[in-house]
């Protein structure tokens, strides 16, 4: 029973995983990119973490797996930050399409 | 069953280098690498799954901390800062 269970939430994780890469390819912009990627393969990731740790049981597997399920919940959007806030600061332009940019506004605001 | 996540997470590895190979800018540059150290995460946890050991995820949580480090490294470069401010 655990087994199907586990294999399951792995499955979802592998296509979490693929979405997010293909969107990271497809998209046309970095923060687009960025949203995309980030989002879809965290949460796939740790899926495939916890199915596997599912699967196994109790032993040494299932407490590593955790705790990098909870390092990458932590540490993943923590870095999609930091790179979106680089990516404005070092000048690159939004999509021509985007309709709205409420870093630049306060930014703006901040110097006026 | 196994060969199939094996494949799924193969081609999200190649999908990664694609974009590295030819992101206009540097930030495609870091978000397809930081994508590419969480995919592997993914790679260790099934290599764990199949062969029954657990140092695979200890190379896994070592991946992601380096990772985590190189990639705000890189957005600080981004920035425009020094990397001792």
């Amino acid at each position: 029973m655990s087994d199907v269970i586990g294999y399951i939430l792995i499955t979802i994780g592998v296509l979490f995983d693929i979405f997010g890469c293909i969107g990271l390819v497809r998209f046309p912009d970095v923060y687009n990119r960025l949203q995309a990627a980030t989002k879809c393969v965290t949460l796939g990731t740790i899926m495939l973490l916890i199915g596997v740790a599912v699967i196994v049981g109790f032993n040494a597997i299932t407490a590593k797996a955790i705790v990098c399920a909870v390092f990458i919940l932590v540490t993943s959007p923590t870095a999609a930050h930091a790179i979106a806030k680089g990516a404005h600061v070092s000048g690159v332009s939004l999509w021509e399409k985007s309709v709205v940019d409420k870093y630049a506004d306060e930014v703006d605001k901040k110097t006026d | 069953m196994t060969t199939i996540f094996y494949a799924g997470l193969l081609i999200c590895c190649f999908l990664c280098l694609y974009r590295v190979g030819t992101g206009p800018s540097a930030p495609d540059r870091t978000v397809a690498i930081d994508i590419l150290g969480t995919v592997v995460v993914g790679f260790c946890a099934i290599l764990s799954l199949v062969t029954g050991k657990d140092f695979y995820l200890n190379i896994a949580l070592g991946w992601a901390l380096l990772s985590f480090i190189g990639t705000l490294a890189l957005a600080k470069f981004l920035e425009g800062r020094n990397f001792d401010e």
